[in-house]
């Protein structure tokens, strides 16, 4: 075969080219050959076909994703904003956190242990390309039916491998969530987190000025990994047989990750690179477009310089290998002799394959021909655009007239049925003890773990003198943002708000991972438009911008999409992590107080779907006001040790966080149903802007002063007694029999 | 007793950490001239009863759906002369 040169290609433009069956439209394919004046190469088709596809070009996604630049809060904490690797924050002492959430979907349904792994050595990646250590790592999960056969196959594979891969390379897991329902059957949502941390001074962005600087590409050898990976993986749906095609899949070795973040943190404090990009989608296509982009635009590769683990690829094939644990840097020359000795300290592959230019074109040669001369913003950035159409759905009004009134909903009204169902809330598998998966997770490596789950949000200690940590949770309730994404997409940034408070940080910023159906079908759209206003105007009220994240479309089943399914992280600073508020309720005789008011909603509630499997209504309102005094009291409670354990309210209701607080502290809790609420709704109602906390009896008066002051509903609702949930007139509920509902569920079911 | 093999190599173009980490220990150790190394699993089944189609039917449908993740790997059954 004759290769497809530069050359070539200007002389055949009649030539048949597979445009179409590497997921370009016909006017992206029109528009490519407009670009350049003739039709692309192979290698060129290659590129822009894996560049431009959703995954990395977010075609549909960028005209809403906009508004989080556009309306992000003024932040004096922002270092570093949304568009580059990872968003960086100032947290205090001179240290800058940098923090990300991706998703890796499509690849852990086909290989759950490697699609997983791999998804884990990505975020590192990203992390480390901004210059930062990477020091913890966190995983939200989405499953479907807890009892279907398949998610026996997908889940332990994936739990499996963010196990192995973080492990081994010695990342503690923090936390993250594990939800199951029935919408993510054929499309589990594996979203990966990792946060590092950094000095100020330290902080790298991605770029390539300077002519004659050189190109090197170190860590692994290329090899046929997810080749097209990336435009077949994330652009395309499944059958409904199951997965139709087999890409090859990437496979990880966190040993070589692991070489490669002390390798790349040793060039780093050398000040030997000007540029650095990580390898992770679309492989050296994008790392060499985007550091090219990222400069004056000019630079030439020599592929045949690219240490290959099979000597059969074809160039087409190396630029778009999605061969894991590589990394792209742009170094002086007179640095380049030090830079490799340092990779070969570390037993790390290390390879110039090529230099900046003084022109604006990526050129790529191969045996000495050309086979690539394309302006690289081209590729990288200025990629199509879609304003794709978008409608609010036609059942969507049934779906919210539709309401779990007292008449549509039987609810337990006797002291036995709010016992039973305090019970099998505790028990069912979205509320059950997550310890069978967690426990497979190292939590405590590096030895500056000081809060994973099942506490509201990981904490890890960055300064061993001064104490000062960073605290992130990850929350999403794909329910909610059935019933509204708007608003769902609220909840979910104001319930990981809540979560960092709770712990006694003080949120910073947010970082999203935007999981939805096709965006080709408009009601998807919609979701999808509705959620990024909603999560747009509400950092702007809440003043946490959106320091950078991912979005992953096509997670659907012929046409059955997931529930929308935002998943919004909250990263914040606590100055002394002795002062961290756990969840348990560990000392007698404190008093609980119930923060916020309770109103009667049971919209998407756990309760709902436990008891009746009814998903319809409206979500909890959300006051984002109240949500921002909550937190200030929360932090200024734990500041001032005016709490001694303190945990957000969410999913299940009252009935959940104090089931979970008794649990974990061992110790119980006798309680009074407070004036004007009946026991229903106190138990079980999921109203936002709310949080229990237990007091110790020398603090009340300045606590309860302290929320009277600033205005924020403040109820005792009882105090922290005996082994027992002993609701006044109503039941008795032993802690053991609860924690026999509450542990082992998942181990039943999966182990 | 009929003894059927079964092994389970990584396909060519995954990735092989273990491979991998025994080429680079085998010229450290004074073993030279060796240019790639692929590490798989090797299953030894032992038959109760006779090595006829219908069993090799049943272990092939045993190795492409238990013993071999055919994802990422491919295998091969042969039976083995006592």
């Amino acid at each position: 075969m004759t290769l497809d040169t530069v050359k070539h290609a200007t002389g055949t433009p009649e030539a048949e080219q597979p445009w179409a069956a590497l997921g370009l439209k016909a006017d992206e394919y029109a528009r490519i050959r407009e670009i350049l004046g003739r039709r692309p190469t192979g290698a060129e088709l290659a590129m822009y076909s894996v560049m431009w596809s959703e995954h990395c070009s977010y075609k549909s996604s960028k005209v809403h994703l906009k508004q989080f630049g556009e309306k992000a809060p003024a932040s004096d904490a922002m270092l570093v904003g949304i568009g580059e690797n990872a968003g960086v924050v100032d947290v205090g002492q001179g240290y800058a956190v940098t923090f990300k959430i991706e998703s890796h979907n499509h690849p852990s349904y086909i290989e759950p242990y490697q699609g997983a792994a791999t998804g884990i050595g990505g975020i590192v990646r990203d992390i480390l390309a901004m210059g930062a250590r990477p020091v913890a790592v966190m995983d939200p999960l989405r499953f479907g039916a807890p009892d279907h056969p398949d998610t026996r196959r997908v889940l332990p594979g994936i739990v499996a491998g963010i196990g192995g891969y973080g492990n081994c390379l010695g990342l503690p897991n923090i936390g993250g969530e594990v939800v199951f329902d029935s919408c993510y059957q054929g499309n589990p949502l594996v979203n990966a987190l990792c946060v590092g941390v950094m000095k100020h001074e330290d902080i790298h962005l991605a770029q390539a000025s300077g002519a004659g600087n050189k190109v090197i590409l170190y860590g692994a050898r290329t090899g046929g990994d997810g080749i097209g990976g990336v435009s077949v993986l994330a652009s395309e749906t499944f059958d409904a047989t199951g997965p139709a095609k087999r890409p090859a899949v990437q496979v990880g070795d966190p040993f070589q990750e692991k070489l490669l973040i002390e390798c790349t943190l040793e060039v780093f404090a050398e000040k030997l690179v000007l540029g650095i990009q990580d390898l992770g989608g679309a492989g050296l296509s994008c790392a060499t477009s985007e550091l090219a982009s990222a400069g004056s635009g000019g630079m030439r590769v020599e592929l045949d310089s690219v240490p290959l683990r099979d000597a059969t690829l074809s160039p087409e094939e190396i630029l778009m290998s999605e061969s894991q644990e590589r990394m792209c840097a742009i170094v002086e020359p007179e640095k380049v002799a030090r830079f490799l000795e340092i990779c070969e300290k570390w037993d790390v592959i290390a390879t110039v394959i090529g230099e900046v230019t003084e022109g604006e074109r990526l050129e790529i040669f191969w045996h000495g021909e050309q086979i690539v001369d394309v302006p690289p913003r081209s590729v990288a950035h200025d990629g199509p655009t879609y304003q794709r159409p978008f409608a609010r759905p036609s059942w969507q009004d049934a779906l919210q007239a539709d309401a779990p009134t007292a008449e549509r909903l039987k609810r337990p009204a006797s002291g036995e049925e709010l016992r039973a169902t305090v019970l099998q809330l505790a028990g069912s598998p979205n509320q059950a003890d997550k310890s069978w998966i967690t426990s497979q997770y190292d939590r405590y490596v590096l030895g500056n773990t000081v809060l994973s789950t099942p506490e509201d949000s990981g904490m890890v200690r960055i300064d061993e003198e001064t104490n000062l940590g960073v605290a992130v949770a990850t929350d999403g309730n794909g329910r909610y943002a059935k019933l509204d994404p708007y608003t769902g997409a609220q909840l979910a940034l104001a319930e990981a708000y809540r979560n960092v408070a709770a712990t006694g940080a003080k949120p910073l910023a947010v970082s999203d991972c935007l999981n939805f159906g096709s965006p080709e079908d408009p009601d998807v759209m919609w979701q999808f438009a509705e959620a990024t206003r909603g999560l747009a105007d509400a950092c702007q009220i809440l003043g946490t911008p959106v320091t950078g994240g991912n979005v992953s479309l096509y997670n659907q089943t012929g046409d059955v999409a997931i529930h929308p399914t935002p998943v919004v992280a909250v990263l914040g600073v606590i100055d002394d992590v002795n002062r961290r508020t756990p969840i348990g309720f560990a000392e007698e005789g404190q008093l609980v107080y119930l923060l916020g008011d309770t109103a009667d909603e049971f919209g998407g509630s756990a309760w709902a779907q436990v008891a009746h499997d009814h998903l319809g209504g409206l979500p909890p309102k959300l006051d984002l006001e109240r949500e921002r005094l909550l937190a200030e009291v929360l932090i200024a409670g734990s500041r001032d040790g005016m709490v001694d354990a303190a945990h957000d309210l969410s999913d299940g209701g009252l009935a959940q966080a104090l089931a979970e607080s008794c649990l974990r502290g061992g110790k119980g809790v006798r309680l009074v149903v407070p004036d004007g609420l009946n026991a229903f709704t106190f138990l079980f109602s999921e109203s936002a802007g709310r949080a229990v906390v237990s007091v110790p009896r020398s603090e009340e008066l300045r606590f309860t002063e302290m929320c009277g002051v600033r205005g924020l509903p403040a109820t005792r609702v009882g105090v922290v007694d005996g082994d027992s949930i002993d609701l006044q007139g109503h039941f008795t509920l032993p802690l053991a029999e609860l924690r026999e509902a509450h542990t082992g569920v998942i181990e039943a079911l999966l182990g | 007793m009929a003894r059927v093999v079964v092994d389970v190599m990584l396909k060519p173009e995954i990735l092989d950490p273990q491979g991998q980490a025994v080429q680079r220990a085998l010229p450290r150790l004074g073993f030279t001239g060796i240019a790639d190394v692929r590490q798989g699993k090797r299953f030894e089944l032992e038959l109760e009863g006779p090595v006829d189609e219908a069993a090799l039917a049943r272990i092939r449908e045993a190795a492409e759906t238990f013993l071999a993740n055919t994802v990422i790997e491919d295998f091969t059954v042969r039976v083995e002369q006592p």
